[in-house]
Parts: C-alpha cells; sequence; structure tokens
C-alpha cells in the first residue's frame, strides 16, 4: 500500500540480476535462486493478500450493521457517541471525524514545512558526515514506537502546554498533533530525499550555469522538478497520521469533542476503536458500529494513498 | 518534465530486502507464540507448576496483584496471573474461557449472564472480595471541600446545568486557566464508568460528552493531579498526593462524608460498591482454594493494605 511508485520503477533491474547466468553455476545455485526467487514473489504478493484479506474480514464483520440498521444521516451529522447508553442508544461520529481531521490537519500543518525543509537541507546542502549522521538520527525517530510518543505526550507536553500556552488542558489537539507531526516527519525526509536525488544532476548544473543562486536553484528548479514525489511524500505522511492510533490515544485526552481551538480535547476514530473494541461484545451493534467505523478509516486511507498514487502517476505523462 | 520519482534501485533493494526479512522474523515470531500458546492453554493441568488466569477490572487490579504476590508465598506452586482492562473484558474472558476468575467492579448484566451459559453450559458463580469507595477527586490546590450528589449529577449528565466551577461556589483555583469544570471520566467499558452512571447519572442516563475518558482508574487520578481545573472520580485506593478527595453528601447542604474504610463499610458514604470475582460454575480445585484464601482474614487484610474495604467479618 505504502511507496506507490517503488516497484514499478525497480522491477527490471531486478529481474536481470535474478535470473541465473554464467557457466559457472552449477544446477543447486541456480535452483536455490529460482526458490529465493519465488520467496520473494511471495512476499510481494502477500501485501496485495493481505491488504484484501484485510478490506474483506473488516467489512464482513460490519456489513450487517452497514447494509441494515445503519441510519447514515445520523452517523455522519451528530456528534453523540453513546454506544453503550442503557437508555438512548446513538451512534454519530461527526466529533470522532472532526477529532481525526481537526489532529491530522494540524500535524500536517507542522511537519509539512519541517520534513520538506529535512529533505531539502539533507538533499541538497549537507555534507557527506552530516548526511549520514542525520539519516541514522531521522531513521531512529522513525523506530520509536507510538506508545513511547503517548508516554511523552502525557508526561512532558501535558505540563509543558499548560505551562507555555495556559492550556486549560494539557492533553490536546496541540499535544496529538506535536506528536503525529514528530513521527510523519522522518517519512516525510526519506521519500522526499529521495525524489529531490532523482532529479538528474544535469537539472542543478544548468540552473548553476544561468547564474542561479544556491536557493533559486531549489525553488524555481528542483522543487518543481520533484514536485510529484514531495507530495507523495506529504501524503504519506498524512496516512500515517491518519491510522495513528495508540499516541493519539494517550495524548489527544479522548474526549467526544468538536474542537474549537487547538487545546481543547478531542476523540479521534482510530482511538475509539481501540478504547472500546475490546469491550464490545462479539456481533453487537456496537461492536459491528466499531468495525463501521474501520471501513470509514479504511477509505480515508485508500483515498489518500490513491490520490498520491494518481498524482504521481497522472504527471508523469506530462 | 521528464525524470521525476525514480528512486536508487540499489537502495530500494535494500529497503524490499530488509522488509521481507523483518516480515518473515515476524512470521516466525507469531507462529513461535501460537505454539506456545496452544501447549498452555490448560492451565495448571501439567507439571507441579499450577497457574490461574485472573483478567479484568481496572479498580481492582492493583488489588489482584498484591494477593498473588501474597498467595505466591503461601501456596508456591499456584502462580496467579493478573491482568486488568476492564470489567467487560475480564467477563469477555471469562465467557471465551481465557479466564479462571474475572473481577468486575459491576454485576454481571443479563446478556452476559446469558452468553456464559451458552458458552460454558452454566451461569458464573459469584464471590464478593471487597468493597471499593468511589472517590470525588479535585486537584490538590482546589479549595472545594465537599460536593453533593445533585451536583455531581448536574456536572456529568447529559443537558446537566453545571459546568463552571463558579456554580459550585468555587471562584479561584491556584493554576486554572479559567472557570470550566474540566471532568475527567472512564471509557465506556470500565465498570466504574457503569457503577457511576447507575448512581449518580440515573440509570437511564447518559453522560455529558466532552469529558476525558481515561483508561484507567489510575490514570483518573494522574490526570486530575496535572490539571488544575479538573474534577474525576475513581477507586478510593488510588489517592496520590498530587489530588485532593472530597466529601460527599446526599443533598446539596447536607452533611458530608468523607470515604474511608469506615464510612463505606458502614455505608454511610454514598458511592461505595462491593467488588466480585465471578468463576465460571465451581470452580476447580485451585481456584476454590485461592478465593477461599482471598475472603479469609490473611486475603482480607490485604484488601485493607492497599486502600479498599474488606468485608465485615
Amino acid at each position: 500500500m505504502q511507496l506507490p511508485s517503488q516497484p514499478v520503477a525497480s522491477a527490471k533491474p531486478r529481474h536481470a540480476l535474478g535470473s541465473p547466468r554464467g557457466p559457472q553455476r552449477n544446477k543447486w545455485e541456480g535452483l536455490l535462486e529460482t526458490a529465493l526467487e519465488w520467496l520473494i514473489r511471495l512476499c510481494g504478493i502477500s501485501a496485495i493478500l493481505f491488504v484484501f484479506g484485510i478490506f474483506f474480514f473488516v467489512l464482513r464483520e460490519g456489513a450487517g450493521f452497514l447494509f441494515g440498521k445503519l441510519d447514515f444521516v445520523q452517523f455522519f451529522t451528530s456528534e453523540e457517541w453513546y454506544p453503550t447508553s442503557l437508555g438512548n442508544v446513538r451512534y454519530g461520529v461527526l466529533a470522532l471525524i472532526a477529532g481525526t481531521f481537526s489532529v491530522t490537519t494540524l500535524a500536517m500543518v507542522i511537519a509539512v514545512p519541517f520534513g520538506l525543509g529535512a529533505a531539502v537541507f539533507v538533499s541538497e546542502f549537507c555534507g557527506q558526515r552530516v548526511r549520514e549522521t542525520l539519516k541514522v538520527v531521522i531513521e531512529l525517530l522513525a523506530a520509536i514506537p507510538s506508545v513511547v510518543w503517548g508516554f511523552i505526550g502525557i508526561s512532558v507536553m501535558n505540563p509543558l502546554l499548560q505551562e507555555v500556552f495556559h492550556a486549560p488542558i494539557g492533553l490536546n489537539v496541540l499535544n496529538g498533533a506535536l506528536l503525529l507531526a514528530l513521527m510523519s516527519v522522518p517519512i516525510m525526509v526519506s521519500i522526499g530525499e529521495d525524489a529531490l536525488k532523482a532529479v538528474p544532476d544535469s537539472f542543478r548544473e544548468a540552473a548553476l550555469a544561468m547564474g542561479a543562486t544556491r536557493w533559486q536553484t531549489i525553488y524555481r528548479v528542483l522543487l518543481p522538478a520533484a514536485k510529484n514525489g514531495l507530495l507523495a511524500a506529504v501524503l504519506l505522511g498524512v496516512g500515517r497520521a491518519v491510522g495513528e492510533t495508540m499516541a493519539v490515544l494517550m495524548a489527544t485526552g479522548h474526549a467526544v469533542n468538536i474542537p474549537k481551538s487547538p487545546f481543547d480535547p478531542v476523540r479521534t476514530l482510530t482511538a475509539t476503536i481501540a478504547a472500546e473494541l475490546g469491550e464490545a461484545s462479539v456481533g453487537s451493534p456496537h461492536y459491528q458500529v466499531l468495525f463501521v467505523i474501520g471501513i470509514l478509516l479504511f477509505s480515508i486511507t485508500f483515498a489518500v494513498n490513491l490520490i498520491a498514487d494518481l498524482v504521481v502517476k497522472g504527471s508523469r505523462k506530462d | 518534465m521528464q525524470p521525476v520519482l525514480r528512486l536508487a534501485p540499489s537502495r530500494t533493494h535494500a529497503k524490499l530486502r530488509r522488509a521481507c526479512r523483518l516480515f518473515l522474523l515476524s512470521l516466525f515470531v507469531a507462529s513461535l507464540s501460537v505454539s506456545c500458546k496452544k501447549k498452555s492453554d490448560s492451565p495448571g493441568s501439567k507439571g507441579d507448576k499450577q497457574s490461574i488466569q485472573n483478567i479484568g477490572s481496572d479498580t481492582m487490579v492493583n488489588l489482584a496483584q498484591a494477593w498473588a504476590e501474597e498467595y505466591a508465598n503461601v501456596v508456591p506452586n499456584v502462580s496467579v496471573e493478573v491482568s486488568g482492562g476492564g470489567s467487560g473484558v475480564g467477563i469477555a474472558a471469562l465467557i471465551n474461557k481465557t479466564a479462571d476468575i474475572a473481577n468486575s467492579s459491576r454485576h454481571l448484566e443479563p446478556e452476559e449472564e446469558a452468553k456464559a451459559k451458552q458458552s460454558i453450559g452454566r451461569s458464573p458463580t459469584q464471590f464478593i472480595v471487597g468493597y471499593d469507595g468511589l472517590a470525588i477527586y479535585v486537584h490538590r490546590d482546589n479549595p472545594l471541600s465537599q460536593i453533593s450528589l445533585e451536583e455531581l449529577a448536574d456536572i456529568y449528565r447529559e443537558h446537566g446545568k453545571i459546568d463552571k466551577w463558579s456554580q459550585l461556589g468555587v471562584t479561584h483555583i491556584p493554576g486554572a486557566k479559567n472557570d470550566d469544570i474540566i471532568r475527567i471520566s472512564r471509557q465506556n467499558n470500565s465498570g466504574t464508568y457503569a457503577y457511576f452512571r447507575d448512581t449518580v447519572v440515573g440509570k437511564k442516563g447518559d453522560f455529558k460528552l466532552g469529558s476525558l475518558d481515561m483508561n484507567g482508574s489510575k490514570d483518573v487520578v494522574e490526570q486530575v493531579g496535572k490539571t488544575p481545573g479538573s474534577l474525576g472520580y475513581s477507586g478510593l485506593g488510588y489517592a496520590t498526593g498530587a489530588v485532593k478527595v472530597v466529601k460527599v453528601s446526599l443533598k446539596k447542604g447536607g452533611p458530608a462524608i468523607m470515604p474511608s474504610i469506615a464510612t463505606v463499610s458502614d455505608k454511610t458514604y454514598p458511592i461505595s460498591r462491593p467488588m466480585f470475582m465471578y468463576t465460571p460454575g465451581d470452580p476447580p480445585e485451585r481456584v476454590k482454594k485461592y478465593i477461599d484464601w482471598v475472603l479469609s482474614k490473611p486475603g482480607q487484610a490485604i484488601v485493607q493494605l492497599t486502600g479498599y474495604v474488606p468485608l465485615p467479618n
């Protein structure tokens, strides 16, 4: 699902490497080669199988409700989320959608300048040594488990936001957005850097020959040339942010609320599933409606990835 | 605009290879853990070391842990494995036959009882193992000293009228940024949530949306301790130095009671509740022994030590 453009770009060279050739190789080596090739192929195909499998199971669990009892108008326009009410059960996810979107949007506002800026710096400005160090550190940032981020959100950012911004509650949209920004920056940097690297040096040389400054080269030549790759980087960051669960569950306050400022607590779609699915008895309306939320999330991330793919493919034809 | 996103093939390869290896490794680990699980599926059936799976209420998890640790000294060849998650999770585990004992801070619901009957053939046996006072917590610096059940209902109930501290007569809380009462609540599978709804909000009533729904009893107290303008409810055993326990009265202006072992056992404190253990039908010998020990004097002494209220003898 991720990195939509990679397999296309790398298919040919891999094949050339994979086919056994040369008289010095014996039969066993050839067999091993074929076996390995099939194993790798299986890995590739398994991704597709898994995606379809996941979609199938999520749909199966939610379908009974989705095509039966679900009141679409209430589902999308009501902010009243009372799945376990004894008197008046209501399934309105508007506040949850607003929560997911507010956190994601703010996260991107923070992350995009940092992520793309860092990508430009790593690819164009810094020396070999600094680059290697930076890349290791950025990859390390990507390796931090999200529950650790959540813990940082609760114990470090929570009092800090109250102190610095005079926010009444430390667990809020801004807290979650800062964590998500930190989590999606590594993806943006590594994909953005790859995109900038893919711009041929002749472009840079031509710009220099025209007397362009470094800034002009980047702004007028490199960014337009790499814009699809950079957009893909941003959209993958968005996908990461929409789907993230644990950190936002811990850091956003988990309150069903349409936020009016970055300092309001919210609850996201993912956090709702994580917090409530464990208890909902299997097959009950509450359980099914959580799977409907899963379908909604799946559709959102699918749409984001599809747009990323179309954008990259679409403007490649120009 | 010709060359767009062409990734260096060698690096892509490296990444792919790494991803594949990672995937295979995780498959391997997953299959290992599955096979391990199969082996330990029948707890206590082999060897001399027996185990009891004890899952459920978050309110009781500290207590259950303390019992389990002490029991390891009393009967060394039985290990009690405790995990939390909420009363609902424990009862679900009982129904799915993954728990020997489910801890619950609320009664079994009729639906759950029916499901359990279907799954294990008998209705679960209930044991009352102690009592818990549900304390109302505010930040240490909050001057509020007492609150009535009516006021609590107006704060937490859907369409309830109270959402400012000034409506409770509190005009200044050091460190609070505004007058809003920040409601700290629990997630909706919690026994504490259900109990608070039934006794304070009203059985058929619902909570006002916009409260911070925490995932554990301890989280509520911690969050209240970190947020000056907040109000929360949680088990009495979770009190810390950062929070203040508020006296509770039935009616506004009525006599307010501080939750304590004495006031919970004589039922003068209005929001206290029994804590339960459920077993599937008649428990097997090792489980029966454990529950007998929990109900005995040494077991009940631990109830008091961990801040809950023991059974009257």
